[in-house]
């Protein structure tokens, strides 16, 4: 049956809207919106993500909507490359709507039933985005979802700090739009036609074509999050409620994955190969630049904020790497970078949602964000911290976890680049490797931070004895994503081959038949490099069982609970252990050209003795600042043309009326 | 002038007076008269609609004829009278140029206007084209109009006028606008009119004045 799969999509995420406007019947109702229908979209999301997955191996489908404005109507088109980052989508929100179900309650912001037509408005939006045909179905998706999550950030939006972070989130959004629109302008060529199918028959000359990519990469490189344009993302996150965090950080970011991938690859045709480099060199910049300040926060949504750059720079260097193989012709190697940015953005997504709702889950018990003011929650939130746990090794890239799989693929194709028929390219390159080693190294130890000053040793403040663990929707939603964690962990050869229908829709070509065993996963031969996770899991499992049995079986037979010793102190307190800045202060020392610090040191008479410090992005003073400035300053300069007075202005219109009716005399 | 039938001439010197009219609405300071003035340019403006119906047979003219002797000779005057009244406006203050000065522009535009409409009449086919200068420089004294005043009811009637001259450009072009536009036109001028009639008030009570200088303080200032 044609049409089966686009049209199955289409009705998911139809109802996805239905179920946001349900919402507005009843807009004050906490029960409604939260135990109704954020189900029922959660159930939605997971149908997707089947539908997707299955309708993968199938060949594209289109099908032409009647809405739009008259004799533009809206194209739609399902491929491959689609249908994993449906997959994404649907399988990421389906734990996120479960968890918002439990989550979202009576409060001072938006009410709960618009709350919830805006969310599913913005998961509608995203779907319609991987699925639009044309450069105009695309843009009002676009732009559809810029405005449904900025409303969504700004929830809390009598807090005027929620309200500056959502302005320049919107700000960085219609920048990225406008250069993106640019982009489809140019990308038409001179054919006058905004479908996707008319610019893939356009051939654009190399200069054109490098014009439309770069634009198009800095429109979605700001939407993404890319190094100098991350501004908005650490301002954003903490703003919004935590939910929306998972879902933007997510899968919104994705999204913009998804548009580089269509442009470069499919729109675009056949990419130059110095493109690859100007994304492998941003993405290595922005994953360093995002793990080191992810080591230095003491916010946690922040910090995970930050985490989110670092791994949006990573995907971006396997963006980087695929075209520079593709654009040599490599096109073995190319598949294997492509296997392992899809991989890592599917990762991405079902991880740093774990993550993001384990803040919400521990923002609610305590109403703190403040790492300073967290501690020992494993005790009274065991759910949510072995949960958080889970994806805390999953994102430090730990086997048998998914973020090892995608970061090693990353790793093999790096040492492969030798292989470049270029000089000093393939000398670079595997230097590319170590940086990204570093940042893999680096997010264990941010994580590391992360999951001890906020779950271990002992709570700092007196109020945490009164936190409460999730609620029962919300530990399934936790549960859903950590389960996605392990699964796309342990199946690689299973996903990989999923995967591999994109790769051969692109590129024209897969892993190659290199795969011997469905539990072995090798990128070359297996003598050289091989994974096998299942087998790993087991062994891993059998020691540590065996450890823990031996131990209590011979050892000390049961736990016996003591005071902690203390170094001959006496009356130790919970504000002894270290901090979040204590344990990123070696990491700010050895970075410190990077930050831009502001530091107030007690000295040692002070009766009060208070610290404080205050860490900020260089990039914001160093570029945001003085364009902002530049801006006011046109501004002023046209604010002259402002008199205030009508007959001023009516001289204005009269003028032009006489100079253009000069030009047609 | 022998070439030209009657009803053509009796049109050409509609148009001329509608000119002078414009003039006088540009030197005119007495609010009073300078609505009358609208009246009256109303009123040249329904008699050549008439004729040029007669003339041509269109009947879609003798609607849009009605519609003018309904609106622009009785209802806005009217309407404008009454504000007049209740508002206690009779007089502009000084013009922002001085009245000769603004003559004399306007003599320019006027010129200027006729050597804008000779390729245009060139091209149209109606027997009303040479009117169609005439047409423009009214527009563009209106405007003129409204630039040189200060109070909001003389921009108003300056508005007004405009309409007027772009309603009888539309009819010396081509017979007139399609009857959707024109009911369309006709209701946007009365809206307009409406909702700047309670702009008034709402001016008056801000400044208790309806001197638009007063607008300036509304700049936004560092």
């Amino acid at each position: 049956m044609p049409y089966a799969t686009l049209n199955l999509c289409l009705v998911l995420l139809a109802a996805w809207v239905v179920i946001g406007f349900t919402g507005l019947l009843r807009p004050a109702s906490v029960g409604f919106a939260g135990r109704a229908l954020f189900p029922l979209g959660a159930l939605c999301g997971a149908a997707l993500a089947i539908v997707a997955v299955l309708g993968l191996p199938i060949p594209p489908e289109r099908v032409i909507l009647p809405f739009g404005l008259p004799d533009l109507p809206f194209h739609l088109r399902r491929d491959a490359l689609s249908s994993v980052f449906l997959a994404l989508l649907g399988g990421a929100s389906a734990g996120i709507s479960v968890f918002s179900a439990g989550y979202f309650r009576q409060g001072a912001g938006t009410l709960p039933g618009l709350l919830c037509f805006q969310y599913h408005v913005f998961l509608a939006s995203m779907g319609v985005v991987l699925l639009a045909d044309d450069a105009y179905a695309f843009m009002v998706a676009w732009e559809t979802m810029a405005l449904s999550s900025y409303f969504l950030v700004t929830t809390q939006h009598r807090i005027p700090d929620i309200r500056r972070a959502g302005f320049i989130y919107l700000l960085m959004a219609h920048l990225g739009a406008v250069a993106i629109l640019l982009s489809f302008g140019v990308m038409q060529g001179t054919s006058w036609q905004f479908t996707f199918d008319a610019m893939r028959a356009t051939v654009l000359d190399p200069t054109w074509a490098s014009i439309a990519f770069l634009l198009a990469f800095f429109g979605f490189g700001a939407k993404a999050g890319i190094v100098p344009l991350h501004v908005w993302l650490p301002e954003a996150h903490p703003a919004a409620p935590s939910p929306v965090s998972a879902l933007m950080s997510g899968v919104m970011l994705k999204t913009a994955i998804y548009g580089v991938l269509r442009v470069t690859f499919d729109l675009l045709g056949e990419p130059l190969w110095w493109w690859g480099l100007v994304a492998l060199a941003f993405g290595l910049f922005t994953a360093f630049y995002g793990v080191i300040f992810a080591a230095v926060q003491t916010d946690m949504k922040r910090l995970l904020a930050w985490s989110s750059i670092e791994n949006i720079g990573l995907i971006f260097t396997g963006i980087g790497l695929t075209i520079i193989f593709h654009g040599l012709s490599m096109k073995s190697l190319a598949a294997l970078a492509l296997l392992a940015t899809l991989y890592h953005s599917v990762n991405h997504a079902f991880i740093k949602s774990l993550l993001f709702l384990g803040t919400g889950a521990v923002l609610h018990a305590t109403g703190e964000r403040n790492l300073g003011r967290l501690g020992g929650l494993i005790r009274r939130m065991p759910w949510v911290a072995w949960l958080t746990l889970i994806g805390a090794l999953a994102i430090a890239g730990l086997p048998p976890l998914n973020g090892f799989v995608s970061e090693w693929l990353l790793l093999q194709a790096f040492l492969f680049a030798n292989a470049v028929p270029r000089p000093f390219i393939s000398m670079l390159l595997p230097l590319g490797a170590a940086i990204v080693a570093f940042c893999a190294a680096l997010s264990g130890y941010v994580m590391v931070k992360f999951f001890g000053v906020i779950f271990l040793g002992q709570p700092r403040e007196s109020k945490l004895a009164e936190a409460h663990d999730a609620g029962f929707l919300e530990r399934i939603g936790l549960v859903w994503l950590a389960l996605g964690c392990f699964a796309l962990g342990l199946l690689p050869v299973q996903v990989i081959s999923r995967l591999e229908f994109v790769s051969r829709y692109l590129i024209g070509a897969d892993f190659g038949a290199r795969r011997t065993e469905w539990w072995l996963l090798a990128p070359s031969v297996a003598r050289q490099a091989s994974y096998s996770p299942l087998v790993f899991f087991g062994v891993g499992t059998a020691v540590v069982m065996l450890t823990v049995w031996l131990v209590r079986a011979f050892y000390h037979r049961g736990v016996r609970r003591s005071a902690v010793w203390d170094c001959g102190f006496v009356r130790l307190n919970a504000r002894m252990q270290d901090t979040a800045e204590g344990f990123g202060q070696p990491i700010r020392h050895v970075f410190q050209q990077f930050f831009l610090m502001e530091r107030k040191l007690p000295t040692p008479f002070d009766k009060a003795p208070q610290y404080h410090l205050v860490l900020a992005d260089r990039i914001w003073r160093g570029c945001y600042v003085p364009i902002g400035k530049l801006v006011r300053k046109i501004a002023d300069v046209a604010a002259l043309l402002q008199q205030g007075r009508i007959s001023t202005y009516l001289t204005y219109s009269f003028i032009t009326l006489i100079a253009l009716l000069m030009v047609v005399l | 002038m022998n070439g030209i039938p009657f009803d053509l001439q009796i049109l050409n010197v509609l148009a001329a007076l509608f000119l002078l009219l414009s003039f006088s609405m540009l030197a005119q300071r007495r609010i009073v008269t300078l609505v009358n003035l609208l009246a009256i340019q109303g009123l040249i403006l329904f008699i050549a609609t008439v004729l040029l119906a007669w003339r041509t047979g269109e009947t879609h003219l003798y609607l849009s004829a009605a519609l003018t002797l309904g609106l622009k000779v009785i209802g806005l005057p009217w309407l404008l009278h009454q504000l007049i009244r209740k508002l206690d406006v009779y007089w502009d203050t000084e013009p922002l140029i001085n009245p000769s000065a603004t003559m004399l522009i306007g003599l320019l535009i006027v010129i200027f206007a006729f050597g804008l409409a000779q390729p245009i009449s060139a091209l149209a086919s109606t027997a009303t084209r040479n009117t169609l200068g005439i047409a423009i420089a009214v527009i563009l004294l209106a405007f003129l109009t409204m630039i040189t005043r200060r109070k909001a009811m003389s921009q108003v009637v300056g508005f007004l006028s405009m309409e007027n001259g772009l309603f009888f450009g539309a009819m010396s072009a081509t017979y007139g606008m399609p009857m959707v536009v024109e009911l369309g036109v006709a209701l946007d001028v009365l809206v307009a009119m409406l909702v700047l009639g309670v702009f008034f008030f709402q001016i008056r009570e801000q400044f208790d004045s309806l001197d638009l200088r007063h607008f300036e303080t509304l700049k936004e200032d560092e």
